[in-house]
């Protein structure tokens, strides 16, 4: 890879270990899970112990782990496999990635605003749960993924629990897992989404934890693999790899965290002091994950400044992207109140488990000036 | 030559089309510095897609084919104020306006002209069929492309000297034919790709119409014909254009009869034979001009692909040496000195 790359939290690369760990299931071992004979019986082996290892990483038991394609589906499968099952209405907050926002909207259901820093309004998901019959389905994410923003979910059960709501939590948990213990984190939520690539993993293997007692008709049907929950012949190698990155990110977590805080600490400080008006885009004080550094210029337009730094040697992203690569303005950043000139000028630097000083010493280097640059150059709305 | 061979950083507005994919491909032989850019301009309803999706493939796929950095820059919010909203303003006061104009005053060769420079790029490339070509005493203007059939000088009219000064394009020198036979023997996969032709936030399928009424309270209208006599009706008289024939229930048995005249305001359409369509001058405004305004005896262009005609331009009113078909408010009316453009204007309502 070319260049300081600080867009982590879109893909982190898989850890040697990882792929060290996945290459035999790619061709010596060639067997079909669900088959009966040895060679289908060792790759049933493999995904069982991966199945182990997310299990702990989540404190599930292992026949709560469901593993699909990847976070969308996951999210999905979360809330369609919910509806279909028990016919409710579900809700979610406003700052959801689009693959819980779109089967929310399909099945009439409800989204709940957050508050500035994008967590979600406790006292509205109470007024909702109060107001609206049948709401079986809450969903709120445990990390945002453009900011980093932090959810309580703890607070979120208990505002279930006070309004004598019987609505499963489910909480896309993408974001969270490089970063916090998810035993604790989403120790209450019945339905927890994870992808490997977000945390040294493969692309392709997810996983749906679905807490025994939370009623799930399945969204792909077929053979009846994953305990009926997701058929399709499982991605073998993929998932062996998901279960080694469990493994190692529990184990070395915590240094992760202190490390990697310590240089998005040095890197906020480096541009809030060197760019002219600039600052966080979450209020002080806001929980969030040590990997992403957030910030709003003003006076600048994220596309341009992304190009600039793409030539400067730092790949890095700014709100979300369509399906055409284009920059989308921010539905996170509407949904937080932030002023739609500062929204134009955000920018995300996210960091990773092999982000280090020389990463943040480069973006260091660049951004200020090219931020400057396109102050004097292409002021925003200079044509129009 | 419109490719000039210094190595200097160009930015190409690749549409995902055979024309600006041979842009690029030729600007690359020249030896610029080439980055490919393609815009998102139309978040809606689009005959190729979601996003132009597939267009924007198409361009990334050329680009990855030459070897070129390409990025998608979402001008949507300026397409929208600048393009869409005036379209609809536009037919809401009984105007025609031609999108695609407004689209390369301020989207191309506007907003997009100005990141460019932002970004280090001192020239924009796109693939029209027009030529930039450089006066005697340094002034450059726009002129015909080489294939006549193909011209889009007529749609390029607004450019003044700063733009020119930034502008190449690199297939004004080429034949349509020859455009796609670069294209084959470069292997670019848009070789045979069709040209597209609509405004691309009108559907096919749906049409202006639909669009315009899910925008507008489309006013119904009587037809009256130049006595005032009331001969027949539309369901909206935003929708009609001046030179219209049909879609107004006039009564057959007579000589055919067109819309002369649109007043939203009084939601009427006047209607007369052939004859009437024909005039001596057409009122214009909004003038923008390659070097300094011009007046007197010229060439004048009222549609992309119509014929240039004599009239001597005194004011705002364009005086026409023969009579001249009526030309619908709105629409651009183009300014040449032989095969080169001197200048714009909007014909007005007179």
């Amino acid at each position: 890879m070319d260049g300081v790359y600080l867009d982590h939290a879109a893909s982190t690369p898989a850890r040697p270990e990882v792929v060290e760990a996945m290459l035999p299931w790619l061709s010596e071992h060639p067997g079909n899970p669900s088959g009966s004979h040895a060679v289908a019986r060792a790759a049933r082996r493999a995904i069982d112990d991966a199945r182990d290892l997310v299990a702990a990483l989540v404190g599930a038991q292992p026949g709560e782990v469901v593993f699909t394609s990847g976070g969308t589906e996951a999210d999905n499968l979360a809330v369609d496999g919910v509806v279909r099952s028990t016919g409710c209405l579900p809700a979610c907050s406003a700052v959801e990635h689009p693959a819980v926002l779109v089967p929310v909207a399909e099945a009439g259901g409800i989204v709940v605003p957050t508050d500035a820093g994008g967590r979600i309004d406790l006292g509205a998901l109470a007024e909702v749960l109060s107001a609206v019959d049948g709401i079986g389905l809450v969903s709120v994410m445990l990390v945002n993924n453009e900011t980093g923003v932090v959810n309580d979910l703890d607070a979120v059960t208990a505002v279930l629990v006070e309004a004598a709501s019987d609505a499963v939590l489910h909480t896309d948990a993408v974001q969270a897992v490089a970063w916090m213990d998810l035993t604790v984190a989403c120790r209450s939520a019945g339905l927890v989404s994870l992808t490997g690539h977000k945390f040294g993993g493969p692309k392709g293997a997810g996983v749906l934890i679905v807490r025994s007692g939370v009623d799930l008709a399945p969204v792909l049907r077929g053979g009846g693999q994953e305990r009926e929950r997701r058929s399709g012949t499982q991605n073998v190698p993929a998932i062996v790899g998901l279960g080694e990155a469990a493994r190692l990110v529990v184990a070395d977590r915590a240094a992760t965290v202190t490390r990697v805080g310590a240089l998005r600490e040095r890197l906020e400080a480096g541009l809030l002091a060197a760019v002219p008006d600039s600052h966080l885009t979450l209020p002080e004080g806001t929980p969030r994950t040590p990997g992403v550094a957030h910030l709003c210029f003003r006076g600048v337009e994220s596309e341009s400044l992304l190009f600039l730094l793409e030539r400067d040697g730092v790949s890095a992203s700014a709100g979300s992207s369509c399906a055409s690569g284009a920059q989308e303005p921010s539905h996170v950043l509407a949904a937080m109140g932030v002023e739609r000139g500062s929204a134009l000028g955000s920018l995300r630097l996210s960091l990773g488990h092999a982000s280090g000083d020389g990463d943040v010493d480069h973006a260091l280097a660049v951004i200020p000036s090219a931020v400057a640059r396109l102050r004097e150059h292409d002021p925003v709305g200079g044509s129009a | 030559m419109t490719v000039r061979t210094d190595p200097t950083r160009v930015m190409v507005a690749m549409s995902g089309g055979v024309d600006s994919s041979v842009a690029a491909a030729l600007l690359l032989e020249a030896g610029h510095e080439v980055v490919g850019v393609t815009l998102r301009l139309w978040g809606g309803e689009s005959d190729s897609g979601c996003c132009a999706v597939s267009d924007v493939d198409d361009a990334r796929r050329v680009a990855d084919a030459l070897g070129i950095d390409h990025h998608v820059f979402n001008l949507g919010d300026h397409f929208e104020s600048m393009v869409v909203a005036p379209y609809v303003a536009d037919h809401a006061a009984g105007r025609t306006p031609n999108p695609c104009i407004e689209c390369n005053r301020h989207v191309k060769f506007g907003r997009l002209m100005d990141r460019a420079g932002a970004l280090g790029f001192a020239l924009l490339a796109t693939g029209h069929h027009a030529r930039v070509v450089e006066r005697p005493d340094g002034t450059r203007r726009i002129a015909r492309a080489v294939d006549s059939a193909k011209d889009q000088s007529y749609v390029l009219n607004m450019l003044d000297q700063d733009q020119l000064a930034g502008l190449l394009l690199p297939i004004g020198d080429l034949t349509k034919a020859d455009v796609r036979r670069r294209a084959a023997a470069l292997g670019l996969r848009t070789a045979d790709k069709p040209d597209s032709q609509d405004v691309c936030f009108i559907t096919r399928q749906h049409g202006r119409g639909d669009f315009l009424g899910r925008r507008l309270t489309l006013t119904p209208g009587r037809v009256v014909d130049g006595s005032g006599a009331e001969v027949g009706s539309v369901a909206a008289v935003e929708l009609v254009t001046v030179g219209q024939r049909r879609g107004m229930a006039l009564a057959g048995g007579v000589a055919p009869r067109f819309a002369v005249d649109v007043d939203v305001a009084a939601a009427t359409v006047t209607v007369g034979p052939v004859g009437d369509l024909l005039v001596d001058a057409t009122p214009v405004e909004a003038f923008s001009w390659a070097d300094g305004p011009v007046d007197g005896m010229l060439l004048v262009q009222t549609s992309a692909h119509g014929s240039s005609d004599p009239a001597v331009l005194d004011g705002d009113l364009v005086r026409w040496s023969e009579p001249h078909m009526r030309v619908a408010p709105g629409q651009s009316v183009v300014f040449y000195d032989g095969d080169e453009v001197l200048g714009g204007s909007i014909a007005r309502r007179g």
